[in-house]
Protein backbone atom coordinates (compact mmCIF):
# COMPACT_ATOMS: atom_id res chain seq x y z
CA UNK A 1 0.00 0.00 0.00
CA UNK A 2 2.90 2.40 1.00
CA UNK A 3 4.97 1.60 -2.08
CA UNK A 4 2.06 1.73 -4.51
CA UNK A 5 1.34 5.04 -3.07
CA UNK A 6 4.72 5.85 -3.51
CA UNK A 7 5.24 5.30 -6.74
CA UNK A 8 1.53 6.89 -7.89
CA UNK A 9 2.88 10.10 -6.04
CA UNK A 10 6.29 10.12 -8.16
CA UNK A 11 4.85 9.60 -11.65
CA UNK A 12 2.34 12.24 -10.28
CA UNK A 13 5.24 14.35 -10.09
CA UNK A 14 6.90 14.03 -12.71
CA UNK A 15 4.17 14.38 -15.23
CA UNK A 16 3.89 17.56 -13.54
CA UNK A 17 7.36 18.49 -13.91
CA UNK A 18 7.05 17.62 -17.52
CA UNK A 19 3.93 19.57 -18.24
CA UNK A 20 5.75 22.64 -16.50
CA UNK A 21 5.51 24.77 -19.89
CA UNK A 22 1.88 23.77 -19.97
CA UNK A 23 1.11 24.87 -16.21
CA UNK A 24 -1.04 27.55 -14.91
CA UNK A 25 1.98 30.17 -14.07
CA UNK A 26 -0.13 31.16 -11.27
CA UNK A 27 0.93 28.18 -9.38
CA UNK A 28 4.62 28.73 -10.29
CA UNK A 29 4.69 33.04 -9.79
CA UNK A 30 3.13 34.67 -6.63
CA UNK A 31 0.76 37.27 -7.85
CA UNK A 32 2.67 40.45 -6.27
CA UNK A 33 -0.47 41.19 -4.34
CA UNK A 34 0.00 38.09 -2.53
CA UNK A 35 3.30 39.18 -1.86
CA UNK A 36 2.31 42.60 -0.45
CA UNK A 37 4.85 44.35 -2.98
CA UNK A 38 2.17 46.37 -3.95
CA UNK A 39 -0.12 47.79 -1.69
CA UNK A 40 -3.30 47.63 -1.98
CA UNK A 41 -5.30 50.53 -1.28
CA UNK A 42 -8.68 48.76 -0.73
CA UNK A 43 -6.96 45.60 1.69
CA UNK A 44 -9.99 43.49 2.17
CA UNK A 45 -8.48 41.02 4.83
CA UNK A 46 -11.67 38.64 4.27
CA UNK A 47 -10.97 38.41 0.23
CA UNK A 48 -7.26 37.76 1.10
CA UNK A 49 -7.75 34.73 3.16
CA UNK A 50 -10.19 33.12 0.28
CA UNK A 51 -7.83 33.97 -2.50
CA UNK A 52 -4.78 32.59 0.07
CA UNK A 53 -6.84 29.36 0.39
CA UNK A 54 -8.29 28.86 -2.70
CA UNK A 55 -4.51 28.87 -4.21
CA UNK A 56 -3.59 26.43 -1.54
CA UNK A 57 -6.40 23.83 -2.58
CA UNK A 58 -5.72 24.24 -6.53
CA UNK A 59 -1.98 24.60 -5.97
CA UNK A 60 -1.28 21.95 -3.49
CA UNK A 61 -4.35 19.86 -2.17
CA UNK A 62 -5.96 19.55 -5.30
CA UNK A 63 -3.10 17.67 -7.42
CA UNK A 64 -1.98 15.77 -4.66
CA UNK A 65 -5.00 14.24 -3.32
CA UNK A 66 -3.69 10.47 -1.96
CA UNK A 67 -0.87 12.26 0.08
CA UNK A 68 -3.19 14.88 1.25
CA UNK A 69 -6.00 12.06 2.02
CA UNK A 70 -2.88 10.15 4.37
CA UNK A 71 -2.14 13.16 5.61
CA UNK A 72 -5.30 13.37 7.05
CA UNK A 73 -5.78 10.20 8.64
CA UNK A 74 -2.53 11.17 10.86
CA UNK A 75 0.50 13.42 11.26
CA UNK A 76 3.60 11.62 11.34
CA UNK A 77 6.18 14.78 11.01
CA UNK A 78 10.10 13.94 11.64
CA UNK A 79 9.96 17.97 13.21
CA UNK A 80 9.24 20.15 16.17
CA UNK A 81 10.26 23.64 15.08
CA UNK A 82 10.55 26.46 17.52
CA UNK A 83 10.29 29.84 15.35
CA UNK A 84 9.81 33.54 16.30
CA UNK A 85 6.04 34.78 15.45
CA UNK A 86 7.56 37.62 13.35
CA UNK A 87 5.83 37.36 9.99
CA UNK A 88 8.82 37.55 7.91
CA UNK A 89 10.06 34.03 9.24
CA UNK A 90 8.09 31.36 8.58
CA UNK A 91 9.78 28.45 8.47
CA UNK A 92 7.50 26.95 5.94
CA UNK A 93 8.78 29.31 3.38
CA UNK A 94 12.54 30.34 4.74
CA UNK A 95 13.54 26.21 4.70
CA UNK A 96 10.33 24.88 2.74
CA UNK A 97 8.15 22.68 5.15
CA UNK A 98 5.29 21.46 3.40
CA UNK A 99 1.96 20.50 5.47
CA UNK A 100 2.84 17.10 7.25
CA UNK A 101 6.88 17.80 7.73
CA UNK A 102 7.17 19.98 11.05
CA UNK A 103 5.07 20.97 14.66
CA UNK A 104 5.75 24.26 14.73
CA UNK A 105 5.26 26.68 17.63
CA UNK A 106 5.45 30.25 17.18
CA UNK A 107 5.80 32.61 19.94
CA UNK A 108 7.68 35.93 20.58
CA UNK A 109 11.52 34.98 20.40
CA UNK A 110 10.87 31.74 19.66
CA UNK A 111 11.80 30.65 23.28
CA UNK A 112 11.26 27.82 25.25
CA UNK A 113 11.42 28.29 28.89
CA UNK A 114 12.56 25.54 31.26
CA UNK A 115 10.39 22.78 32.72
CA UNK A 116 7.42 24.32 34.93
CA UNK A 117 4.20 22.73 34.88
CA UNK A 118 2.59 25.63 36.52
CA UNK A 119 3.78 28.85 34.43
CA UNK A 120 4.36 27.54 31.08
CA UNK A 121 2.25 24.92 30.35
CA UNK A 122 1.36 26.23 26.55
CA UNK A 123 4.62 25.24 25.37
CA UNK A 124 5.29 22.28 27.85
CA UNK A 125 1.93 20.95 25.86
CA UNK A 126 3.52 21.01 22.49
CA UNK A 127 6.42 19.58 23.60
CA UNK A 128 5.38 16.86 25.72
CA UNK A 129 2.75 16.36 22.30
CA UNK A 130 5.72 16.72 19.83
CA UNK A 131 8.03 14.17 21.62
CA UNK A 132 5.87 11.88 23.55
CA UNK A 133 2.89 11.28 21.19
CA UNK A 134 4.14 11.91 17.75
CA UNK A 135 8.02 11.32 18.25
CA UNK A 136 9.62 13.57 16.63
CA UNK A 137 12.69 13.00 15.69
CA UNK A 138 14.39 16.34 16.02
CA UNK A 139 13.33 20.05 17.56
CA UNK A 140 14.66 22.85 15.99
CA UNK A 141 14.83 26.52 17.14
CA UNK A 142 15.05 28.93 14.54
CA UNK A 143 15.88 32.58 15.85
CA UNK A 144 16.43 35.61 13.52
CA UNK A 145 17.37 38.51 13.12
CA UNK A 146 16.25 41.98 14.30
CA UNK A 147 13.50 40.13 16.58
CA UNK A 148 11.55 42.62 18.06
CA UNK A 149 11.52 40.86 21.48
CA UNK A 150 15.02 40.40 22.10
CA UNK A 151 15.26 43.79 21.49
CA UNK A 152 12.58 44.51 23.95
CA UNK A 153 14.85 42.26 26.27
CA UNK A 154 17.76 43.75 25.57
CA UNK A 155 16.63 47.72 26.03
CA UNK A 156 14.66 47.32 28.60
CA UNK A 157 15.42 49.48 31.79
CA UNK A 158 16.73 47.29 34.98
CA UNK A 159 14.60 48.66 37.43
CA UNK A 160 11.37 47.53 35.73
CA UNK A 161 10.34 50.89 34.53
CA UNK A 162 7.76 51.13 31.42
CA UNK A 163 6.85 47.42 31.78
CA UNK A 164 5.43 45.80 28.97
CA UNK A 165 2.94 43.78 31.05
CA UNK A 166 3.15 40.27 29.41
CA UNK A 167 6.25 40.96 26.54
CA UNK A 168 7.96 41.41 29.75
CA UNK A 169 7.23 38.78 31.39
CA UNK A 170 7.31 36.60 28.48
CA UNK A 171 11.07 37.76 27.68
CA UNK A 172 12.51 37.10 31.54
CA UNK A 173 13.22 33.74 29.85
CA UNK A 174 16.06 35.00 28.04
CA UNK A 175 17.30 37.14 30.72
CA UNK A 176 20.13 34.31 31.07
CA UNK A 177 21.38 34.96 27.13
CA UNK A 178 20.94 38.76 27.87
CA UNK A 179 23.40 38.48 31.30
CA UNK A 180 25.82 36.50 29.25
CA UNK A 181 26.02 39.14 26.02
CA UNK A 182 25.90 41.84 28.59
CA UNK A 183 29.26 40.25 30.34
CA UNK A 184 31.19 39.31 27.89
CA UNK A 185 30.89 41.46 25.15
CA UNK A 186 29.97 44.88 27.45
CA UNK A 187 32.17 47.11 25.10
CA UNK A 188 29.96 46.44 21.97
CA UNK A 189 27.41 48.83 21.22
CA UNK A 190 23.64 48.20 21.42
CA UNK A 191 23.00 47.44 18.11
CA UNK A 192 25.73 44.47 18.14
CA UNK A 193 25.03 42.85 21.18
CA UNK A 194 21.40 41.96 20.21
CA UNK A 195 21.72 39.36 17.32
CA UNK A 196 24.48 38.11 19.47
CA UNK A 197 21.79 37.75 21.84
CA UNK A 198 19.28 36.19 19.28
CA UNK A 199 21.68 33.41 18.94
CA UNK A 200 22.25 33.27 22.63
CA UNK A 201 18.59 32.79 23.18
CA UNK A 202 18.36 30.16 20.76
CA UNK A 203 21.19 28.21 22.92
CA UNK A 204 19.71 28.82 25.86
CA UNK A 205 16.16 27.41 24.22
CA UNK A 206 18.11 24.30 23.39
CA UNK A 207 19.48 23.87 27.34
CA UNK A 208 15.96 24.37 28.19
CA UNK A 209 14.60 21.78 26.19
CA UNK A 210 16.87 19.29 28.32
CA UNK A 211 14.65 19.94 31.26
CA UNK A 212 12.03 18.07 30.10
CA UNK A 213 12.20 14.41 30.88
CA UNK A 214 10.86 13.12 28.11
CA UNK A 215 13.04 15.16 26.00
CA UNK A 216 16.31 14.22 28.46
CA UNK A 217 15.29 10.44 27.73
CA UNK A 218 14.93 10.50 24.07
CA UNK A 219 18.32 12.66 23.74
CA UNK A 220 20.09 10.07 25.82
CA UNK A 221 18.59 7.51 23.48
CA UNK A 222 20.23 8.93 20.68
CA UNK A 223 15.92 8.88 18.93
CA UNK A 224 16.06 12.46 19.05
CA UNK A 225 18.40 15.26 17.83
CA UNK A 226 18.66 19.09 19.23
CA UNK A 227 19.41 21.88 16.63
CA UNK A 228 19.66 25.25 16.39
CA UNK A 229 19.40 27.79 13.43
CA UNK A 230 19.44 32.02 13.01
CA UNK A 231 18.04 32.78 9.83
CA UNK A 232 19.79 36.12 8.85
CA UNK A 233 16.98 38.41 6.73
CA UNK A 234 19.15 41.16 6.27
CA UNK A 235 21.96 39.65 4.86
CA UNK A 236 19.90 36.70 3.41
CA UNK A 237 21.80 34.08 5.60
CA UNK A 238 21.00 30.70 7.49
CA UNK A 239 22.95 29.25 10.29
CA UNK A 240 22.45 25.84 11.39
CA UNK A 241 23.99 23.88 14.28
CA UNK A 242 23.35 20.73 17.01
CA UNK A 243 23.49 20.43 20.36
CA UNK A 244 25.37 17.24 20.92
CA UNK A 245 25.59 16.43 24.97
CA UNK A 246 28.68 14.50 26.01
CA UNK A 247 28.36 11.17 27.56
CA UNK A 248 30.77 10.49 29.92
CA UNK A 249 31.49 6.88 31.92
CA UNK A 250 29.78 6.08 34.64
CA UNK A 251 30.89 7.75 37.96
CA UNK A 252 30.24 4.86 40.72
CA UNK A 253 30.02 7.48 43.85
CA UNK B 1 -3.99 4.25 11.63
CA UNK B 2 -2.13 4.43 8.28
CA UNK B 3 1.01 5.03 8.28
CA UNK B 4 2.25 7.64 5.66
CA UNK B 5 4.76 6.39 3.22
CA UNK B 6 8.60 7.81 5.00
CA UNK B 7 9.70 10.22 2.80
CA UNK B 8 12.94 11.47 3.37
CA UNK B 9 12.99 15.35 3.31
CA UNK B 10 15.05 15.69 0.34
CA UNK B 11 12.32 13.27 -1.62
CA UNK B 12 9.14 15.81 -0.41
CA UNK B 13 6.96 15.62 -3.64
CA UNK B 14 5.39 19.12 -2.57
CA UNK B 15 8.61 20.46 -1.56
CA UNK B 16 9.60 23.44 -4.91
CA UNK B 17 13.27 22.66 -3.62
CA UNK B 18 12.96 19.40 -4.88
CA UNK B 19 12.34 20.08 -8.74
CA UNK B 20 15.55 21.98 -8.88
CA UNK B 21 18.54 20.44 -10.07
CA UNK B 22 20.93 19.60 -7.17
CA UNK B 23 23.02 22.78 -5.99
CA UNK B 24 26.60 22.82 -6.25
CA UNK B 25 28.68 24.38 -3.05
CA UNK B 26 26.91 27.69 -2.84
CA UNK B 27 29.40 30.31 -4.20
CA UNK B 28 26.84 32.87 -5.73
CA UNK B 29 25.92 33.64 -1.95
CA UNK B 30 29.88 34.22 -1.14
CA UNK B 31 31.97 31.65 0.98
CA UNK B 32 30.76 28.07 1.19
CA UNK B 33 28.82 26.82 3.92
CA UNK B 34 30.69 24.48 6.36
CA UNK B 35 27.91 24.69 8.59
CA UNK B 36 29.44 21.80 10.82
CA UNK B 37 32.82 23.67 10.96
CA UNK B 38 31.62 26.95 11.50
CA UNK B 39 29.37 26.47 14.44
CA UNK B 40 32.76 25.60 16.80
CA UNK B 41 34.18 29.05 16.06
CA UNK B 42 31.23 30.87 16.51
CA UNK B 43 30.21 30.01 19.74
CA UNK B 44 33.27 29.22 21.31
CA UNK B 45 33.11 31.83 24.29
CA UNK B 46 34.85 31.74 27.04
CA UNK B 47 33.03 30.70 30.32
CA UNK B 48 33.49 30.47 34.41
CA UNK B 49 32.51 27.47 35.44
CA UNK B 50 30.88 24.07 35.01
CA UNK B 51 27.34 23.57 35.52
CA UNK B 52 26.72 20.14 35.53
CA UNK B 53 22.84 18.23 35.59
CA UNK B 54 22.65 14.44 35.99
CA UNK B 55 20.13 12.35 34.49
CA UNK B 56 20.60 8.33 36.55
CA UNK B 57 18.73 5.78 35.15
CA UNK B 58 20.05 2.60 37.13
CA UNK B 59 22.46 1.26 34.50
CA UNK B 60 23.65 4.54 33.20
CA UNK B 61 24.70 7.83 34.16
CA UNK B 62 24.18 10.23 31.36
CA UNK B 63 26.60 13.44 32.34
CA UNK B 64 25.17 16.60 29.89
CA UNK B 65 27.94 18.75 30.48
CA UNK B 66 26.58 22.30 29.81
CA UNK B 67 28.86 25.64 30.98
CA UNK B 68 27.27 28.28 32.72
CA UNK B 69 27.12 31.23 34.42
CA UNK B 70 26.88 33.93 32.95
CA UNK B 71 27.05 31.99 30.28
CA UNK B 72 27.42 28.71 28.14
CA UNK B 73 29.24 26.89 25.32
CA UNK B 74 26.92 24.32 23.46
CA UNK B 75 29.17 21.45 22.20
CA UNK B 76 28.40 21.46 18.43
CA UNK B 77 28.90 18.47 16.77
CA UNK B 78 32.81 17.44 16.34
CA UNK B 79 32.46 15.05 13.82
CA UNK B 80 29.74 13.80 11.03
CA UNK B 81 26.43 13.46 12.94
CA UNK B 82 26.65 9.93 11.84
CA UNK B 83 28.38 8.58 14.53
CA UNK B 84 27.51 8.32 17.85
CA UNK B 85 28.83 8.20 21.18
CA UNK B 86 29.73 5.05 22.84
CA UNK B 87 27.15 4.57 25.70
CA UNK B 88 27.92 2.59 29.02
CA UNK B 89 27.93 -0.69 26.78
CA UNK B 90 30.90 -0.49 24.00
CA UNK B 91 28.25 -0.83 20.88
CA UNK B 92 27.96 1.69 18.45
CA UNK B 93 24.34 1.80 17.30
CA UNK B 94 22.97 3.98 14.49
CA UNK B 95 19.58 5.71 15.99
CA UNK B 96 16.86 6.80 13.43
CA UNK B 97 17.54 10.73 14.79
CA UNK B 98 21.48 10.68 14.30
CA UNK B 99 21.30 8.34 10.56
CA UNK B 100 19.67 11.57 8.86
CA UNK B 101 21.94 13.70 10.29
CA UNK B 102 24.49 14.82 7.64
CA UNK B 103 21.23 14.26 5.36
CA UNK B 104 19.30 16.24 6.91
CA UNK B 105 22.29 19.75 7.41
CA UNK B 106 22.59 18.96 3.14
CA UNK B 107 18.76 18.89 3.07
CA UNK B 108 18.08 22.51 5.28
CA UNK B 109 21.14 24.28 3.16
CA UNK B 110 18.94 23.19 -0.41
CA UNK B 111 16.11 23.94 1.09
CA UNK B 112 17.36 27.57 2.10
CA UNK B 113 19.32 28.43 -0.74
CA UNK B 114 15.93 27.60 -2.74
CA UNK B 115 14.00 30.28 -0.99
CA UNK B 116 17.16 32.34 -1.40
CA UNK B 117 17.56 31.90 -5.19
CA UNK B 118 13.63 31.83 -6.03
CA UNK B 119 12.15 33.92 -3.89
CA UNK B 120 14.78 36.09 -1.44
CA UNK B 121 16.95 37.45 -4.40
CA UNK B 122 13.68 37.48 -7.01
CA UNK B 123 12.17 39.84 -4.67
CA UNK B 124 15.19 41.90 -3.29
CA UNK B 125 13.38 45.21 -2.73
CA UNK B 126 10.42 43.64 -1.18
CA UNK B 127 12.74 41.72 1.20
CA UNK B 128 14.86 44.63 2.08
CA UNK B 129 11.84 46.90 2.96
CA UNK B 130 10.68 43.85 5.42
CA UNK B 131 14.18 43.71 6.83
CA UNK B 132 13.59 47.42 7.79
CA UNK B 133 10.28 46.99 9.71
CA UNK B 134 7.05 44.62 9.50
CA UNK B 135 3.80 45.67 9.17
CA UNK B 136 1.50 42.81 8.89
CA UNK B 137 -2.44 43.25 8.71
CA UNK B 138 -2.98 39.89 10.13
CA UNK B 139 -2.34 38.13 13.29
CA UNK B 140 -2.93 34.33 13.59
CA UNK B 141 -3.56 32.10 16.28
CA UNK B 142 -3.25 28.60 14.69
CA UNK B 143 -2.49 25.37 16.23
CA UNK B 144 1.12 23.35 15.72
CA UNK B 145 -0.28 20.56 13.94
CA UNK B 146 2.34 20.20 10.85
CA UNK B 147 -1.07 19.52 8.40
CA UNK B 148 -2.15 23.51 8.98
CA UNK B 149 0.44 26.27 8.91
CA UNK B 150 -1.10 29.56 8.20
CA UNK B 151 1.82 30.26 5.42
CA UNK B 152 0.68 26.79 3.38
CA UNK B 153 -3.14 27.05 4.12
CA UNK B 154 -3.70 30.38 3.53
CA UNK B 155 -0.95 31.31 1.51
CA UNK B 156 0.37 33.93 3.83
CA UNK B 157 3.88 35.29 2.29
CA UNK B 158 6.67 37.10 4.25
CA UNK B 159 5.72 40.42 6.12
CA UNK B 160 1.83 39.44 6.00
CA UNK B 161 0.94 37.68 9.64
CA UNK B 162 2.28 37.54 12.74
CA UNK B 163 1.34 33.82 13.78
CA UNK B 164 0.93 32.28 17.13
CA UNK B 165 0.77 28.96 17.10
CA UNK B 166 -0.17 26.56 20.30
CA UNK B 167 -1.90 23.48 21.04
CA UNK B 168 -5.23 23.91 19.92
CA UNK B 169 -4.89 27.22 19.08
CA UNK B 170 -6.16 28.34 21.96
CA UNK B 171 -6.08 32.37 23.81
CA UNK B 172 -6.47 32.00 27.29
CA UNK B 173 -8.39 34.87 28.78
CA UNK B 174 -6.72 37.78 30.55
CA UNK B 175 -6.80 36.68 34.03
CA UNK B 176 -4.87 33.70 33.55
CA UNK B 177 -1.72 35.83 33.72
CA UNK B 178 0.89 35.89 31.59
CA UNK B 179 1.59 33.42 28.49
CA UNK B 180 2.89 32.88 25.25
CA UNK B 181 -0.03 33.70 23.30
CA UNK B 182 -1.08 36.70 25.68
CA UNK B 183 2.27 38.13 25.26
CA UNK B 184 2.33 37.87 21.45
CA UNK B 185 -1.09 39.49 21.57
CA UNK B 186 0.77 42.23 23.49
CA UNK B 187 3.13 42.72 20.66
CA UNK B 188 0.98 42.11 17.84
CA UNK B 189 -2.12 44.64 18.72
CA UNK B 190 -0.41 47.33 20.77
CA UNK B 191 2.84 47.75 18.81
CA UNK B 192 2.62 46.30 15.21
CA UNK B 193 -0.86 47.42 15.31
CA UNK B 194 -2.44 44.36 13.11
CA UNK B 195 -5.80 45.26 12.01
CA UNK B 196 -6.99 41.44 12.07
CA UNK B 197 -6.77 38.73 14.35
CA UNK B 198 -7.73 35.43 12.93
CA UNK B 199 -8.09 32.14 15.34
CA UNK B 200 -7.74 29.57 12.89
CA UNK B 201 -9.48 25.82 14.50
CA UNK B 202 -8.76 22.25 12.11
CA UNK B 203 -10.34 18.79 11.66
CA UNK B 204 -9.13 16.12 14.08
CA UNK B 205 -7.30 18.21 16.45
CA UNK B 206 -5.10 15.82 18.94
CA UNK B 207 -5.74 19.28 21.69
CA UNK B 208 -9.55 18.98 21.35
CA UNK B 209 -9.67 15.53 21.50
CA UNK B 210 -7.44 15.27 24.68
CA UNK B 211 -10.19 17.98 26.27
CA UNK B 212 -13.26 16.02 25.32
CA UNK B 213 -11.19 13.08 26.48
CA UNK B 214 -10.59 14.41 30.30
CA UNK B 215 -11.75 12.80 33.01
CA UNK B 216 -10.85 14.78 35.93
CA UNK B 217 -9.75 18.88 35.53
CA UNK B 218 -6.28 18.22 37.85
CA UNK B 219 -3.81 16.22 35.45
CA UNK B 220 -0.14 16.13 35.90
CA UNK B 221 0.55 16.34 32.35
CA UNK B 222 1.15 19.28 30.20
CA UNK B 223 -1.62 18.85 27.32
CA UNK B 224 -3.95 18.66 30.01
CA UNK B 225 -3.40 21.41 32.19
CA UNK B 226 -3.02 24.01 28.97
CA UNK B 227 -6.80 22.57 26.94
CA UNK B 228 -8.32 23.16 30.39
CA UNK B 229 -8.15 26.89 28.77
CA UNK B 230 -11.11 25.26 26.66
CA UNK B 231 -12.88 23.97 29.19
CA UNK B 232 -16.18 26.32 27.93
CA UNK B 233 -15.94 24.67 25.03
CA UNK B 234 -16.00 21.33 25.90
CA UNK B 235 -19.07 22.50 28.36
CA UNK B 236 -21.21 24.03 25.16
CA UNK B 237 -20.32 20.94 23.49
CA UNK B 238 -21.64 18.46 26.11
CA UNK B 239 -24.59 20.47 26.33
CA UNK B 240 -25.60 20.83 22.62
CA UNK B 241 -23.90 17.68 21.20
CA UNK B 242 -24.11 15.43 23.85
CA UNK B 243 -26.42 13.09 21.74
CA UNK B 244 -23.96 12.76 18.56
CA UNK B 245 -20.90 10.57 18.86
CA UNK B 246 -17.59 11.17 20.18
CA UNK B 247 -16.06 12.09 16.78
CA UNK B 248 -18.91 14.72 16.22
CA UNK B 249 -18.68 16.05 19.66
CA UNK B 250 -14.95 17.00 19.22
CA UNK B 251 -15.81 18.32 16.18
CA UNK B 252 -17.82 20.37 17.52
CA UNK B 253 -15.66 21.29 20.23
CA UNK B 254 -13.23 22.45 17.27
CA UNK B 255 -15.63 25.53 16.56
CA UNK B 256 -16.44 26.24 19.91
CA UNK B 257 -13.31 26.70 21.19
CA UNK B 258 -12.63 28.79 17.86
CA UNK B 259 -15.13 31.20 19.82
CA UNK B 260 -14.26 30.44 22.94
CA UNK B 261 -11.24 31.96 22.70
CA UNK B 262 -12.47 35.09 20.04
CA UNK B 263 -14.55 35.81 23.96
CA UNK B 264 -11.65 35.37 26.01
CA UNK B 265 -9.46 38.03 23.01
CA UNK B 266 -12.31 40.93 24.26
CA UNK B 267 -11.15 40.42 27.96
CA UNK B 268 -8.00 42.01 27.00
CA UNK B 269 -9.26 45.84 27.67
CA UNK B 270 -6.51 47.23 24.87
CA UNK B 271 -8.25 44.38 22.42
CA UNK B 272 -11.79 45.22 23.07
CA UNK B 273 -11.65 48.84 22.86
CA UNK B 274 -9.54 48.26 19.51
CA UNK B 275 -12.96 46.26 18.20
CA UNK B 276 -15.29 48.89 20.06
CA UNK B 277 -13.41 51.67 17.86
CA UNK B 278 -13.59 49.42 14.40
CA UNK B 279 -9.68 49.33 14.31
CA UNK B 280 -9.31 45.96 14.93
CA UNK B 281 -11.52 42.59 13.89
CA UNK B 282 -11.77 39.43 15.28
CA UNK B 283 -11.84 36.37 12.67
CA UNK B 284 -12.94 32.89 13.69
CA UNK B 285 -11.94 29.97 11.09
CA UNK B 286 -12.27 25.87 11.03
CA UNK B 287 -10.01 24.49 8.55
CA UNK B 288 -11.42 20.98 7.60
CA UNK B 289 -8.54 18.85 5.80
CA UNK B 290 -10.30 16.18 5.16
CA UNK B 291 -12.37 17.85 2.30
CA UNK B 292 -10.36 21.02 2.17
CA UNK B 293 -12.91 23.19 3.24
CA UNK B 294 -12.55 27.06 5.18
CA UNK B 295 -15.31 28.31 7.18
CA UNK B 296 -15.23 31.87 8.57
CA UNK B 297 -16.63 34.39 10.20
CA UNK B 298 -16.16 37.49 11.94
CA UNK B 299 -17.22 38.91 15.21
CA UNK B 300 -20.27 41.46 15.10
CA UNK B 301 -18.91 43.04 17.98
CA UNK B 302 -22.08 45.86 17.48
CA UNK B 303 -24.18 43.28 17.03
CA UNK B 304 -23.85 41.45 20.12
CA UNK B 305 -24.80 41.68 23.84
CA UNK B 306 -22.03 40.85 25.63
CA UNK B 307 -22.92 41.97 29.16
CA UNK B 308 -26.24 39.90 28.79
CA UNK B 309 -24.47 36.69 26.90
CA UNK B 310 -21.55 34.78 26.09
CA UNK B 311 -22.87 34.20 22.97
CA UNK B 312 -21.37 36.77 20.20
CA UNK B 313 -23.14 37.74 16.97
CA UNK B 314 -20.92 37.18 13.74
CA UNK B 315 -20.98 38.52 10.32
CA UNK B 316 -19.80 37.63 6.86
CA UNK B 317 -20.44 34.49 7.38
CA UNK B 318 -18.53 32.27 4.55
CA UNK B 319 -17.39 28.73 3.67
CA UNK B 320 -15.26 27.68 0.61
CA UNK B 321 -14.73 24.77 -0.76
Amino acid sequence: MAEQYTEELISGLKKHLSDKEEQDDSCQKLPLELLGGEPNACYDPVERIKNGFIRFKTCKFDKYPEYFQELAEGQHPKFLVFACSDSRVSPSHVLDFQPGEAFMVRNIANLVPHFDQLRYSGVGATIEYAVSNLKVENILVIGHSRCGGIERLMSFPENGSAPYDFIDEWMKIALPAKLKVKAEHNCLSLEEQIPLCEREAVNLSLVNLLTYPYVQKAVANKTLALRGGYYDFVKGKFELWQLSPEVTPVIII
Amino acid sequence: MAILAPTSLSKHPLSSSSTLSQLTTPTIFGSKLKLRETEQTRFSLSTSFKYIFFLLDFSKAYCFLVRSNPGFRLMASKEPVGMTTKLGSDKIETEVGVENGCDLFDEMKHRFLSFKKQKFMENLEHYQNLSNGQAPKFMVIACADSRVCPSNILGFQPGEAFIVRNVANMVPPCESGPSETNAALEFAVNSLQVENILVIGHSRCGGIRALMSMEAEADSSFIQNWVVVGKNARLNTKSAAHNLSFEHQCRHCEKESVNCSLLNLLTYPWIEEKVKKGTLSLHGGYYDFIDCTLEKWTLDYEGSNLKESDKFAVRNQSFWC
